[in-house]
């Protein structure tokens, strides 16, 4: 099998599974216990969140243990358009983000909040002229992802943290898909809130954070226990926690090669599309992209055809197209850079890992070869162009 | 989540490519909901469908439905082709997805649109055939968040 699916998932480390496993054996005391078997819950517990506040720069006491991404990203939105409805009720995202920003931010607007989508060019990158401009006296909250989950590219973090900052306004980032790939400190970069997942760099499914810089006073999003400083009730997930803690321990040690490694195959793998398969494009911007994504259309194909033909050949992509999302519509991602939606049907996506090969690039580059031809000998779509193009 | 009859059809999809002077051709789909089907039909003067040719843009289920459309008029009169509606090719595949069910009635229009291509060449009216619509996009049950 070959895995380039690292975007969806990433397998657990070995070394973050060995990390884990004594916290559902012997050591299985509740984090809020008082004796012995507690307490070491919670040492593994708080050391966990030093891993990982150390790795952003933050204090301790600003990591918030939370069930995965998509629940940090819900509650830093609708937190803080509570704390802050008195200042204003006017959001401003981009129309990119993950379906757990986009579809908080519609609940929102049923709640009488207003949001601005910002716009993104043709390589992904949102317009920061466009989102100054829609920088309104009630402006409460700014919230764009680091990196995009399908096309890879990295958003100006730190231009537009600098922009809220000079204007008062909070400043939320999903970094889901950049967390443990790549250096982050939220100082430099003027973070209010960031969200994160242990799954996407080899840790456990399940667990999540979100950083909540010291003094912005966001409520409960879980209410019950104390647990979390009472913003997040409920007893710690604590093997969860303790792999967290030891996949950030050990992506913040293999960083720099890994992200070597995966630029170097990624590229390869862009030049020998492009070499070898006729009528496609890469999508989100060629160097300002997370190290391990690729993301291209293939023009006259549909990406679920693909997926499932790769699969039969025992190889693991994904896709925008609507058919693998279980809506009829294309990713809204790829149609936000412009895509007409016969080419955004036809998109791959290959996340690559640490642990992939060259070799692994030569097969997957020569099964999408033969893959695509035998779609396209299928694909009127591909038949009409022919024609069109013989006539010229 | 696909059956391995449609499986099967997408992997060895049956009656693919074109027939040139095809009695009817009929393009049906929608970009927009990423699937397009094109049927080419081989009429014979008894009204037979002699040969059936097919191609595709689409996913897994557009191909198989294709497939499974274009086998299940081979050989039949007009007005039995007419009988062969999106359950029965949903059928004949043994099921198909609840979102891949708009790709069973676009397999349908198909069947149709070549059909009523032959009878506006031939200047008949197929009796129980309506003019097909060249989209088809089912409407999707909105998720409000």
């Amino acid at each position: 099998m070959i895995y380039l699916d690292n975007a969806a998932t990433t397998k657990t480390a070995p070394e973050v599974v060995e990390a884990m496993l004594p916290f559902f054996s012997e050591n299985y005391g509740n984090a809020s216990s008082i004796y012995t078997l507690g307490s070491v819950s919670k040492k593994a517990v708080n050391q966990a969140r030093r891993t990982l506040a150390d790795y952003l720069g933050a204090k301790p006491e600003e990591i918030y243990f939370t069930a995965g991404g998509s629940e940090a990203d819900n509650w830093a939105l609708k937190a803080a358009a509570e704390a802050y409805a008195n200042k204003g009720k006017h959001i401003i995202t981009t129309n990119i983000e993950h379906h757990a920003v986009l579809h908080t931010c519609e609940y929102l607007e049923k709640q009488g909040y207003e949001v601005t989508y910002v716009g993104v060019d043709e390589n992904g990158i949102v317009k920061l002229q466009e989102l100054e401009e829609a920088i309104r006296p009630d402006t409460i909250l700014i919230s764009v992802m680091y990196a995009n989950n399908e096309i890879g590219t990295l958003q100006p973090i730190r231009e537009i943290g600098q922009l809220a900052h000079e204007r008062g306004i909070l400043f939320h980032t999903d970094a889901v898909q950049a967390f443990g790939q790549l250096p982050i400190n939220v100082d430099e970069l003027h973070i209010d809130m960031l969200s994160a997942s242990a799954h996407k760099v080899n840790g456990p499914k399940g667990v999540g954070c979100l950083y909540i810089r010291s003094g912005l006073k966001l409520r409960s999003f879980i209410h019950g226990g104390a647990q979390e400083r009472s913003r997040r009730a409920g007893t710690e997930n604590v093997p969860g926690i303790v792999g967290f803690g030891k996949a950030i321990e050990r992506a913040v040690e293999i960083m720099p090669e890994k992200i070597r490694k995966e630029t170097e195959l990624r590229d390869y793998l862009i030049e020998q599309i492009y070499e070898k398969i006729p009528y496609c494009r890469l999508n989100g911007d060629r160097t300002r992209r997370l190290p391990g994504n690729v993301n291209f259309s293939i023009q006259f194909i549909e990406g679920e055809s693909l997926l499932i033909m790769l699969d039969m050949k025992g190889i693991c992509g994904s896709s925008g197209s609507a058919c693998t999302s279980g809506s009829l519509d294309p990713s809204h991602v790829l149609l936000a850079i412009g895509l007409p939606h016969e080419i955004a049907h036809g998109s791959l996506r290959l996340t690559l890992s640490e642990e992939n090969t060259r070799e692994e690039m030569d097969t997957v580059v020569a099964a999408i070869g033969e893959i695509v031809e035998r779609l396209r000998a299928m694909s009127q779509l591909y038949e009409d162009f022919v024609k069109k193009q013989n006539k010229c | 989540m696909y059956s391995e009859k449609v499986m099967d059809h997408f992997q060895n999809p049956r009656n693919v490519g074109e027939i040139e002077n095809a009695s009817g051709v009929g393009t049906v789909g929608n970009a927009k909901c990423g699937d397009i089907m094109r049927i080419f039909l081989d009429i014979d003067e008894d009204g037979i469908i002699r040969d059936v040719k097919f191609k595709t843009f689409g996913c897994g289920a557009a191909v198989a439905t294709s497939s499974m459309a274009t086998e299940l008029v081979k050989g039949k009169s007009i007005q039995e082709a007419l009988q062969v509606t999106n359950k029965a090719v949903m059928e004949a595949l043994d099921g198909l997805p609840p979102v891949k069910v708009h790709c069973s009635l676009l397999a349908e229009e198909a069947i149709h649109a070549a059909l009523w291509d032959y009878a506006e060449k031939n200047g008949i009216t197929i009796e129980g055939l309506e003019k097909p619509k060249s989209d088809i996009s089912e409407h999707e049950e909105k998720i409000e968040y």
